[in-house]
């Protein structure tokens, strides 16, 4: 029984092997060289382009998503934009930039460094620090050795263990 | 009870009590409409409204941003749509602002002239203008990612004020109206 299931899984193997070595076919329309996504024809490479520059904005409709994920109408509209932009040439900052020009820095998943968003990114240190100033004000009080017992003191202790 | 006992006690209190104070308010204005969470600041305020040109309704004539900067008086451009329910929410309103003496353009956003003039017999027309964006593409150079938005155009074509919302007396009472008086 052992036997047929050790066999099995090395005859299994073998085919696997033998299907992942096998030439694909290599006719030239077997291997597209562009693709076409929301009407616009581009490369693969500018294709690529065209999703990393979509995967940082955001979907304004559906507000949690990229561009490049959601199906929203206004989505689908940001992704021709952006691949007839790549197609015409735009650099990926240029594109950025027509997209915050018309709605701002909220549309930037991650948002720039700038004088209204400083809070934003300085509050996880900010935090920190806080944390660290309790900490140690904590630490401070805890060490404060208490003034020695006075005499009327020592007497209640001494009264109260005998 | 000593004064740090007294504010470990009274802290956390206080963060509730602020807290929910903020939350009610913040729940409150979101039912009134003058709060919108998913709102943000429309970059086109401020500053000119971008080129255009759009095509009117069954033959009548559209406008552009020349006409819309050569007017003497403010002007309120409203994007609506026929297939959108917020608007038909906000059309009466629309209408007792336009008669009240606002000028109301409207444009609609990715619509078809048949539904545009239905839309227009249910609900009233406000628009003392129309134009047709039937791509969306203006509506982008604008900064619109859904209708209803209204944008108020002062003579010589400046964007003054922008709402993401629907035109409801609470935003037409608290917000429009002190930036028209200003203009006026």
């Amino acid at each position: 029984m052992r036997r047929w299931f050790v066999l099995l899984l090395a005859g299994l193997a073998l085919a696997c092997g033998a299907a992942k070595a096998s030439p694909a076919p290599s006719a030239a329309s077997d291997h597209p060289t562009s693709i076409t996504r929301d009407g616009v024809k581009l490369t693969f490479a500018q294709e690529a382009r065209a999703e990393a520059i979509g995967n940082k904005l955001r979907c304004l409709v559906c507000q949690n998503e990229t561009v490049e994920n959601s199906r929203a109408g206004l989505a689908k509209q940001f992704r021709t934009i952006i691949r007839h932009r790549v197609a015409a040439g735009d650099s990926n900052r240029q594109i950025i930039a027509f997209m915050v020009k018309r709605y701002g820095i909220y549309v930037l998943l991650k948002p720039p460094f700038r004088p209204e968003t400083w809070l934003l990114w300085l509050s996880p240190g900010i935090a920190a620090l806080i944390g660290l100033a309790v900490l140690l004000f904590a630490r401070r009080r805890r060490r404060a050795t208490p003034p020695p017992l006075s005499p009327e003191e020592t007497d209640r202790l001494k009264e109260l263990l005998s | 009870m000593s004064l740090s006992r007294r504010m470990l006690f009274g802290l956390p209190l206080l963060v509730v009590g602020v807290g929910g104070a903020g939350f009610y308010e913040l729940l409150r204005r979101m039912q009134t409409g003058s709060y919108n969470p998913q709102a943000f600041n429309n970059p086109l305020v401020g500053h000119d409204v971008p080129d255009f040109t759009l095509p009117g309704v069954d033959g009548r004539e559209g406008f552009d941003k020349k006409l819309l900067a050569a007017q003497t008086r403010p002007v309120l451009v409203n994007f609506f749509a026929s297939w959108c329910v917020p608007c038909a929410g906000e059309a009466p309103y629309l209408d007792r602002l336009a008669k009240s003496g606002v000028d109301i353009w409207g444009i609609a956003y990715q619509d078809k002239p048949e539904a545009i003039g239905l839309y227009l017999a249910k609900y009233g027309n406000p628009y003392a203008r129309l134009a047709t964006d039937p791509s969306g593409r203006t509506a982008i150079n604008w900064g619109v990612y859904g209708v209803p938005e209204s944008f108020l155009i002062a003579p010589g074509g400046k964007v003054v004020w922008h709402v993401a919302a629907p035109l409801v007396p609470e935003v037409i009472d608290d917000q429009l109206r002190p930036v028209l008086r200003r203009l006026a």
